[in-house]
């Protein structure tokens, strides 16, 4: 399929706003991406003609609601590959998909002196609910080094992985660095010592073709958002061997078989862990913003974000005020910047008078601003619906904000 | 560059960035506060030698955006020298400037100093980083020790 860039743009009405009177520069969808029509349409309409609760009534709008629900777990299930559509689970998020899942695997697996192996360059989201699961169960967290490029460490992972090692939970695409991390690599090497590897899929889904029985990860999550469908959706997928065994993370209504004062029985997979009504509407738009990229392509969507970041970096490595944080070799769209002597939040203001929404700040991963010795990066991240003239505006105004404190 | 762009990044504030005065630490300080803004990092020192009921000397250190930086330093040029009241009472003005309307009226006789700030009211996101420097001096003065942050 030959996709046309302005139809493409066509189909998000966004970004035709202005900001300030000027055409929005949307660069920041490392962030959150922008929703297609499609799936606008999918959430009003829902809301419009089915809204109801699902799994629960015998009525019509109650079938319809749970179908589609249910159409949309299937077609996460056929985009990442997955053996069953019962270790698709429904979350509110990347963050909450962590939270249970740390929760739930500390439960299930960790003892006092297990360890946990993570990476210099996570999210606090792969940081924080660990800290907080190895303070109930007495595990360690181990931290594998990151070198000035932003690369991983590979010799310092082989040290530090070991029979102690219970699981490596890994970002695939860094969010402030844009590094692709080797985790096929990764995950055949944990195998070897018969360790699971949870994979952070929240910014490679939109990127990158996933298939967890060819990567063979054992867990994987990812945020609905971030994938051009509404907020408050996430996945967290785990293969059935594990999920089976982990308890739940949170009880009550739709995770149950039968409940009494004395015992309870948790429902099968996927709903034990989906307690309460969950974001029936974002799971619907998730499935239609998922159908959405196939149609567009992956590969598409790699060559146009691929010659989009090529472009940029170029640009950014003719100034010589600015330095890229984060230069691997294996990159996804993401361009953070440090500007000689200018506070990324100063640069942020300039750039959105200009129409230019970019990140500025530690973006939720402040050790790595300390291993580059930084306080914050100005990140400019890119989708397949921007272009090189959007590039070009980013840089125009780069430009003033370097003149303006020459 | 748009007015209120130039409203914000007064050649004053450029200045006081660029050359900040009274950065640095003080050899012999009776009050001091530390301020942090997790929102963006930005985190400052803020020392005082009060002799009596006399500021004699104001220093600031850390780092921060141009905002924070010309604020902080813009603030120890009015402080020093004055009594703790009148400290008290610039925070208070300061306060009152840049929680006002973006369009209301000032009063740029009674503001002195203060009303080149007066443009950051344009941008919500940025009061904190005006901000930082005065709430941090305000518990130095009534000694707070604990590390004030204005991302509340």
């Amino acid at each position: 399929m030959i996709n046309d860039i302005n139809k493409i743009r066509q189909d998000f009405p966004i970004l035709a706003e202005q900001v300030y009177g000027k055409p929005l520069v949307y660069l920041d969808n490392a962030a959150t991406t922008q929703k297609p029509q499609i799936v606008i349409d999918t959430l009003r309409d829902y809301y419009l003609h089915e809204n109801s609760n699902i799994h629960r009534g015998v009525h019509r709008l109650s079938q319809i609601a749970t179908d589609k629900y249910e159409a949309a777990r299937e077609t996460v299930r056929e985009f990442i590959n997955a053996k069953f559509t019962d270790e698709i689970i429904f979350t509110a998020g990347t963050t909450a998909s962590m939270n249970a899942f740390a929760y739930s695997f500390a439960k299930a697996y960790l003892k006092p002196g297990d360890e946990i192996l993570i990476s210099h360059m996570e999210h606090h989201s792969n940081i924080v609910p660990w800290q907080i699961a190895c303070k109930d169960c007495g595990a360690v967290l181990k931290v594998i080094p990151i070198d000035d490029n932003g690369e991983l460490m590979l010799d310092e992972f082989e040290k530090l992985i070991s029979p102690r090692t219970k699981i490596v939970s890994l970002v695939h695409v860094s969010n402030s660095l844009g590094t692709v991390n080797p985790i096929q690599h990764i995950i055949a090497k944990a195998h070897k010592q018969n360790i699971p590897v949870m994979i952070d899929a929240a910014q490679s889904i939109q990127h990158l073709p996933i298939d967890v029985q060819k990567l063979d990860c054992d867990f994987l999550v990812f945020s609905g958002h971030k994938i051009y469908g509404p907020t408050g959706i996430g996945i967290l997928y785990g293969k059935k061997k594990f999920l089976d065994e982990m308890p739940p993370y949170q009880g009550g209504g739709d995770m149950i078989l039968s409940v009494t004062f004395e015992e309870t029985k948790f429902n099968v997979l996927p709903y034990k862990f989906e307690a309460g009504t969950a974001n029936i509407a974002g799971a619907i738009g998730l499935g239609e913003a998922i159908k959405y990229v196939k149609n567009i392509g992956l590969d598409f969507i790699a060559t146009a974000e691929g010659e989009l970041l090529d472009y940029a970096t170029s640009l950014a490595n003719e100034i010589p005020e600015i330095r890229i944080i984060g230069t691997a070799k294996e990159k996804s769209s993401v361009l953070s910047l440090d500007v000689k002597g200018i506070h990324p939040h100063d640069i942020g203001s300039i750039l959105d008078r200009d129409g230019v929404a970019v990140r500025t700040g530690h973006h939720c991963t402040e050790p790595i601003m300390r291993r580059f010795n930084i306080p914050a990066t100005t990140r400019a991240s890119f989708s397949f619906y921007n272009t090189k003239a959007e590039v070009d505006a980013l840089f125009a105004s780069l430009q003033k904000v370097i003149k303006l404190f020459a | 560059m748009d007015n209120e762009l130039n409203e914000l990044y007064q050649q004053v504030i450029l200045d006081h960035n660029k050359n900040p005065r009274n950065f640095g630490t003080l050899d012999h300080c009776t009050h001091e506060a530390e301020g942090f803004n997790p929102l963006c990092g930005d985190k400052f020192d803020v020392q005082m030698e009060i002799d009596g009921n006399v500021i004699k000397k104001i220093m600031f250190n850390g780092s921060g955006c141009a905002i924070s930086k010309a604020s902080a330093s813009i603030m120890t040029t009015i402080i020093e020298g004055k009594t703790v009241e009148e400290a008290e009472k610039y925070f208070e003005i300061f306060h009152d400037l840049i929680t006002s309307a973006p369009d209301a009226e000032i009063d740029e006789d009674a503001l002195g100093k203060i009303a080149v700030l007066a443009g950051v009211r344009e941008y919500p996101s940025r009061i904190k980083c005006a901000n930082l420097a005065w709430h941090t001096m305000h518990n130095a003065i009534i000694e707070n020790h604990d590390t004030i942050t204005t991302d509340k």
